[in-house]
C-alpha cells in the first residue's frame, strides 16, 4: 500500500500492547475483527445506528464502526473478549445469563460493553426530570441510556432487567 | 472509501497550515466517517483536530461559559455549570443521538454535521447540496418530504439542519470563535480569528445549498462562548428544550423547540427567546414570535398568537404540512411549561 495512505499505530487491546500498520480508512471495528482476530464486536449496520460494534475506548463506550483506527493511535480498547471469559464471567455477563437477556446473541457483546460503559457515565439523561442531581438508574433511565443498542430479537425487557440487577445499590434510588 | 492521508494537528495554526483543497477536519468522526463510507464525501486529506482545540469548559468572569470545540457531547451535557445555568443546552445535547455517539462527538463537529436529508445521503439521487447543479429530488412529485424544511428553503434545497446543540446555542445568543487562514482577509481580525454570532453560523440554502455555513475553506471552530444566563441571578429565566421525533430516543427531530422565558415583576414578558430545529436549513430563531411576546402577559392566547406570527411564513412541501401545526403547538406548549 502507498505509505501516504497507511499509518503505523500502537494501541492497547484488552490490556495487551499491539503495534500494527493500518490503512487510514480502517475502522477500529475492522482492525479488531480482521487484523487482531477479535470477532466479539459485531458489524451490524456499520453506520453507528445499531450498537453491535460497541467497545470501550479509553474508558468510554463508542461505536467501533465509526472510529477510525488511525485516530486511535495510543488508545486503550476493551472488547467483550476483555470483559470476561468462560469460568470467569463479568457480573453483567452472569446477569445476562440469569435473566435470559438474549436470543440469537448477535447484539449481546455490544449490549454488554455498552452497559459497562453506561454504568460509569455521569449525569442526567434525556428522560431525567431534574437536571441538578444524578438520577437513580431506574428501568426508564436504563432504556434511554441503552437506546444506542438495538436487539432485533426484541429481548429488551430482559436486557433491562439484567442491567438493573447489576446497578450498584447506591445508584438505584432504592429507599429514596 | 477513497484513500486519504491522515495527520494530527496540535494547534489551530497547525490544522490550518495542513489544510488544502480536498481536505476535511476530523472531530469525533461520527458523521464524517459515515458520510465517507456512504460515498457522500471523499476527502483526500483528513486532518484530525481533536488535539488542536480545547476540550475544556471554563467559567468566565462575566458569568458566561467558554466551551472548547473539542469538548465531547457527553461532557458538555453532564457539566455542573451547563446543567445549572443552561438547562436547555444540557437537554438539547442529551436528546441527540445515543450514549456511544455522544461520547465521541465534539462540539465543533456537532455544529458542522451535515443534513440527514434522504436524498443527500443517497448517492444515486440528484442533490444540489452533494452535487451542485444535479437537481433536488425533494422537489420531485411523490418525494419523501417528511423530514424536510417548512421555512427558509429554496427551489434548490429543502434540507434541514440536524443538530440539537445548534438550536439551543441559537436561542442562547452564543457566539462561535473561528480560526481563519491568513488569506481569508477582511472578515478575520489581526490574529486571524473571528467571532460568529448565533444565529449566523448556518445559512439558508438559496442558490448555493452546498454551503451549510458561512465558514470559508480552512476555517476552524475553536470554541463557543455563552453569555451569562438571561434574568436576575437569583431568579434566572426559565428555559428548556423539547424535541418531537418518530421514536422516543435516538432519532432526529421532526420539530424541536429551545425556549427561554423571563417574566418581570410587572407580570409581563421581559425576555423571550425561541429557536426551532427540524424546520429549516439552519436553526430557526423565531424573531417574529419573540416580538409578539415581549411586553405581553404570558398566557396561552399570547403564546398561540406568537407561534402563529412565526408560522405564517411557513411554506410546507407536499407531505410535510404536519410540521406547521406541530411547530405551532410545540411552541405554545413549551411556553406554557415555562410560565411561572
Amino acid at each position: 500500500m502507498d505509505s501516504a495512505y497507511a499509518t503505523d499505530i500502537t494501541l492497547t487491546v484488552n490490556g495487551e500492547p499491539r503495534a500494527v500498520q493500518v490503512d487510514n480508512r480502517m475502522s477500529v471495528l475492522d482492525l479488531l475483527r480482521e487484523r487482531l482476530g477479535l470477532t466479539g464486536p459485531k458489524k451490524g449496520c456499520d453506520h453507528g445506528q445499531c450498537g453491535a460494534c460497541t467497545v470501550i475506548a479509553d474508558g468510554r463506550r463508542v461505536n467501533a464502526c465509526l472510529a477510525l483506527a488511525v485516530a486511535h493511535d495510543g488508545a486503550s480498547i476493551q472488547t467483550i473478549e476483555g470483559l470476561g471469559e468462560p469460568g470467569d464471567l463479568h457480573p453483567l455477563q452472569r446477569a445476562f445469563l440469569r435473566h435470559d437477556a438474549f436470543q440469537c446473541g448477535y447484539c449481546t457483546p455490544g449490549q454488554l460493553c455498552s452497559a459497562v460503559g453506561m454504568l460509569t457515565e455521569p449525569g442526567p439523561s434525556a428522560v431525567t426530570a431534574d437536571l441538578a442531581a444524578d438520577p437513580p438508574l431506574t428501568p426508564g433511565e436504563i432504556r434511554e441510556r441503552m437506546s444506542g443498542n438495538l436487539c432485533r430479537c426484541g429481548a429488551y425487557v430482559n436486557i433491562v432487567a439484567a442491567i438493573a440487577a447489576e446497578v450498584p445499590k447506591s445508584a438505584t434510588g432504592a429507599g429514596t | 472509501m477513497k484513500p486519504f492521508t491522515y495527520v494530527r494537528a496540535g494547534s489551530p495554526a497547525e490544522a490550518i497550515g495542513a489544510f488544502q483543497d480536498g481536505a476535511a477536519y476530523l472531530g469525533g468522526g461520527t458523521n464524517l466517517v459515515d458520510l465517507m463510507r456512504l460515498g457522500v464525501t471523499a476527502p483526500a486529506h483528513v486532518i484530525d483536530v481533536t488535539g488542536a482545540v480545547s476540550d475544556e469548559i471554563t467559567a468566565r468572569e462575566s458569568g458566561g461559559l467558554t466551551i472548547g470545540a473539542g469538548v465531547r457531547n457527553t461532557d458538555l451535557a453532564s457539566h455542573p455549570l451547563v446543567r445549572e445555568r443552561y438547562p436547555m443546552l444540557a437537554r438539547a445535547v442529551l436528546t441527540g443521538a445515543s450514549g456511544q455517539i455522544r461520547n465521541a462527538a465534539t462540539v465543533g463537529g456537532n455544529l458542522l454535521q451535515r443534513t440527514r436529508c434522504p436524498y443527500f445521503q443517497d448517492v444515486t439521487m440528484p442533490c444540489n447540496k452533494r452535487s451542485p447543479g444535479s437537481g433536488c429530488q425533494a422537489m420531485a412529485p411523490g418525494a419523501d418530504t417528511e423530514h424536510l424544511a417548512i421555512l427558509g428553503h429554496s427551489p434548490f434545497c429543502a434540507a434541514t439542519h440536524p443538530s440539537d446543540l445548534a438550536v439551543a446555542l441559537t436561542a442562547l445568543n452564543a457566539r462561535v470563535h473561528v480560526a481563519s487562514p491568513a488569506d481569508v482577509g477582511q472578515s478575520a481580525g489581526p490574529d486571524n480569528s473571528r467571532w460568529i454570532e448565533m444565529p449566523g453560523l448556518h445559512r439558508l440554502p438559496g442558490g448555493v445549498p452546498e454551503q451549510d455555513t458561512v465558514l470559508k475553506p480552512g476555517e476552524l471552530i475553536t470554541e463557543v462562548e455563552l453569555p451569562p444566563p438571561s434574568g436576575a441571578s437569583q431568579a434566572p429565566a426559565r428555559q428548556t428544550y423539547r424535541k418531537v421525533r418518530e421514536r422516543a430516543s435516538f432519532a432526529f427531530a421532526l420539530v424541536s423547540v429551545a425556549a427561554l422565558l423571563d417574566v418581570g415583576p410587572d407580570g409581563l414578558v421581559r425576555d423571550c427567546r425561541i429557536a426551532l430545529g427540524g424546520v429549516a436549513h439552519a436553526p430557526w430563531r423565531a424573531h417574529a414570535a419573540e416580538r409578539v411576546l415581549l411586553g405581553a402577559p404570558p398566557a396561552t392566547a399570547a403564546f398561540a398568537g406568537a407561534a402563529e406570527a412565526e408560522l405564517r411564513y411557513a411554506r410546507p412541501l407536499p407531505g410535510n404540512e404536519y410540521k406547521v401545526a406541530l411547530a405551532r403547538n410545540l411552541i405554545t406548549s413549551v411556553l406554557e411549561e415555562l410560565t411561572p
